[in-house]
Formats: C-alpha cells, structure tokens, sequence
C-alpha cells in the first residue's frame, strides 16, 4: 500500500529546530475507492440506449374524405384475436366472396409463412430486397439508393395488401407483433382498419 | 556458497494512475447519464426488430399500462406549466404556483383533470400510494384528447409516442390512436424493445 513516508530524520540537536520534511506523498487508495464505487454506481444507474420504436403512419380520418379504393382480390385480412391467435383469409378473384379462414399463430412457421409466400407469389421483386440489404451492409450502394430500390419494390401496384384487424379481445402485443412481421415479410401496404361486425362472427364460428 | 539474495521490492504501487483512470470513467458516466424518471408503473414493452430511436426532446409520451390505464408525460418544464394553465383554462380550474411547480417535475401522470389539483398536493411519498385510475379517454369524457391538442399549442414540435405494455388490451389502443387520429396526428410511435430477427 501506499504509505505517508516518515519525514526525514530529525533535526539535529543545538541547531536551528527546522520543520520536518514531510512526504508529499498520499494515500491514494480510499479515493480510487471512492472513484470505483461511484464509478459503478453510475454504470448502473445510466441508460445508455435509447428506446427503439416503430413508426405508424394512421391514414387521415376525416369526414367526406374517399378512402383509397383497392382490389378486394389483392388484400389479405388478418384478424387479431384471443390467446395470440391469428385468423386469416383470402377474398376469392372470381366470387368476390372471402374464403375460408385459416387459423395459425405468431411465428417462424406461422404467419410469417403464409405471408412471405404468399407476396413473393404476387411480387416477384420482394427477394431482391434481402440482396440490397447485402450491398448495403457491405458498401456496395449507399443508404438512399437502398431506400429507394426498396420503396420501389414496395410500392408495386399488384402487390399485397395486408389488411390489420384486431378483435377486441386481442391484446397490444398482438399488434405490435403483426405490423413486426409486416416489416420482416417487407410487406408494402398494410393498413389497421377496424373489425366488422361480420368478421367478429367469423372469428366466432371458427375454432380456434 | 552464498546464496543469492532476491533483493526485497517494495509492496508500495504507485496509485495516481489508477486514480486517473477512476475519474475518467466517473466523469464519463456521470456526463453520460440520464437518470430515468420514475415512471409511475412499469411497463413491459413489446419487442419488435424496429432499429429507429426515439428522438430525446419534444416527446409527448402515452403510457397505456397492463390495466389499459393511460398515463400523460411531456418533456420541457415551462412547457408543462403554460400546458396546465391552458388545460385549467379549458376546465374552468385554476392551479396554484406550487401546483404548477410540482406539474412541471411530475414526470408522468394519470389522474382526471379534476383529481389533479389534489394530486399534485400530495407529497412524493404519497403520490408512489396513490392508485391513478388513468386519463379519461372514452368517447363521453375525453380528457386525453384536450391534453394532445393543448400539448401540441403549446409544443409545435412535438412528436407523439405511445408506450403500451404487451398485455394491455386492444380497445383502449384503439381509443388512443383513435383519439391521435381524431386530433390529426398520424404519425406517431410504438416504443417496443429490440429483438433480433430470426430468420
């Protein structure tokens, strides 16, 4: 440890009494103590990273303003519903009538499945996005290209439309879940639209 | 034969290096820090793969909690007085300067307009006791909707995040972004938790 040196011998006898020399040296330990312990307190009372968030863009609700017109063929509704289900269907090309639900749960082999298959069947550029992502990660283009190649796969008119319904038994979770795998499948339009009372009965009729 | 002599060293080490070290680090943190403002309930957030941070300033935070209670916070300690003397205005309520001065510490709160004078009365201990039932926010008395639409006179620049707990349900979801919607706010954030894709 570091010790307070003993001052010079003393002084010596019948000459002028001189002040001892003293150590300029000091003990350093209690204060780096002193400095790892705040040291660790503010390790562990910082919050280093910012909260992550997910943007939603909500269309504008106003009167007598027409809603954007879609091909009913085009959507895929899902509906959001109790103990983290999901209800799925298809409206069918000729009949205009919806199909039968399918029932499937959040996951690898769950929704995300169906709905990467079924928009890399309507949108055949959706796996060339993955490829961007590749040269971006490895400078090959820059940040706004990416951006632009991507919305640019997105924004294709025959692609699917993914339209949100939550039940209201279905939990906050379940929503932040699905606009997730929105963004995993790179799915370009969806929208959170209100249930209808037809779909509630739906949800209803099929076991879950 | 002698044998040889391992000459003694001193155990003394010189600490002012280390020193310099600690107070480096302690510097570094304590500039770093942002202590967290206690919130008056713990949410668990969802966790999506989102990467987009949520900007530090001119935030206008809804905390739905696990009870679909919902919770008010806004940064900017003026802006949260000039936001009470219009919400007191609106409601014919008046608040006094220590009121008003205990508003603008408050970090989150959700008490009706009306509870809120009593609210802020209380003293720190009492408030943690203290069960707030939640802004009002259902179609008949929609006090959330007056405090997005005074916060945002008062804060132009203020950018809307909705913090939910997983298990909150989804009416009350509905209601609030419902409610944003209904003050023009399209735009807003889900604060979630980072999770890493796995696929």
């Amino acid at each position: 440890m570091a010790d307070i040196e003993a001052g010079g011998g003393g002084g010596k006898k019948g000459k002028k009494v001189r002040g001892k020399k003293q150590s300029t040296r000091v003990d350093f330990t209690p204060m780096v103590d002193l400095g790892f312990l705040l040291i660790t307190f503010f390790m562990l009372t910082t919050s280093m990273n910012k909260p992550q968030t997910m943007e939603i863009n909500m269309p504008v609700k106003e009167e007598g303003v027409e809603n954007t017109p879609v091909k009913l063929s085009q959507t895929l509704t899902i509906l959001l519903t109790k103990d983290d289900k999901v209800v799925y269907y298809f409206i069918n090309k000729d009949t205009k009538e919806p199909e039968t639900p399918q029932v499937t749960n959040f996951g690898k082999a769950g929704i995300r499945a169906s709905l990467l298959k079924e928009n890399r069947m309507r949108n055949v550029k959706v796996d060339s996005i993955a490829i961007y992502k590749e040269q971006l990660q490895t400078n090959k283009i820059d940040e706004q290209t990416f951006r632009n190649n991507v919305a640019a796969i997105k924004s294709f008119k025959d692609g699917l439309i993914v339209l949100i319904k939550a039940n209201d038994d279905s939990k906050y979770k379940n929503l932040v879940d699905i606009l997730d795998e929105m963004n995993i499948c790179n799915i370009g339009r969806y929208a959170i639209v209100d249930i209808t009372p037809m779909e509630v009965d739906m949800l209803k009729e099929t076991p879950l | 034969m002698s044998k040889v002599k391992v000459p003694r060293k001193s155990t003394v080490v010189d600490m002012t290096a280390m020193t310099d070290v600690a107070f480096l680090l302690l510097t570094f943190f304590m500039l770093a820090t942002k202590f967290k403002p206690d919130e008056p309930v713990t949410v668990t957030t969802p966790s999506s793969i989102s990467e987009i941070k949520l900007p530090e300033t001119d935030i206008l935070l809804l905390t739905i909690d696990k009870d679909s209670k919902v919770y008010f916070a806004m940064d900017g300690d003026q802006n949260k007085i000039t936001l009470l003397e219009k919400m007191g205005e609106k409601y014919k309520l008046t608040f006094t300067a220590d009121q008003k001065k205990q508003f603008s510490l408050l970090s989150s709160f959700g008490v009706s307009i009306k509870q809120l004078g009593s609210y802020l009365d209380l003293d720190a201990e009492q408030r943690k006791e203290f069960k707030q039932p939640g802004i009002p926010c259902d179609t008949l008395n929609n006090e959330l909707a007056d405090w997005i639409l005074q916060a945002r006179f008062t804060n132009k620049n203020l950018r809307v995040a909705v913090k939910g707990d997983g298990d909150a349900g989804y009416p009350v979801v509905k209601q609030v972004i419902s409610t944003l919607q209904d003050k023009k706010v399209n735009r807003f954030n889900f604060i979630t938790s980072l999770e890493k894709a796995d696929n």
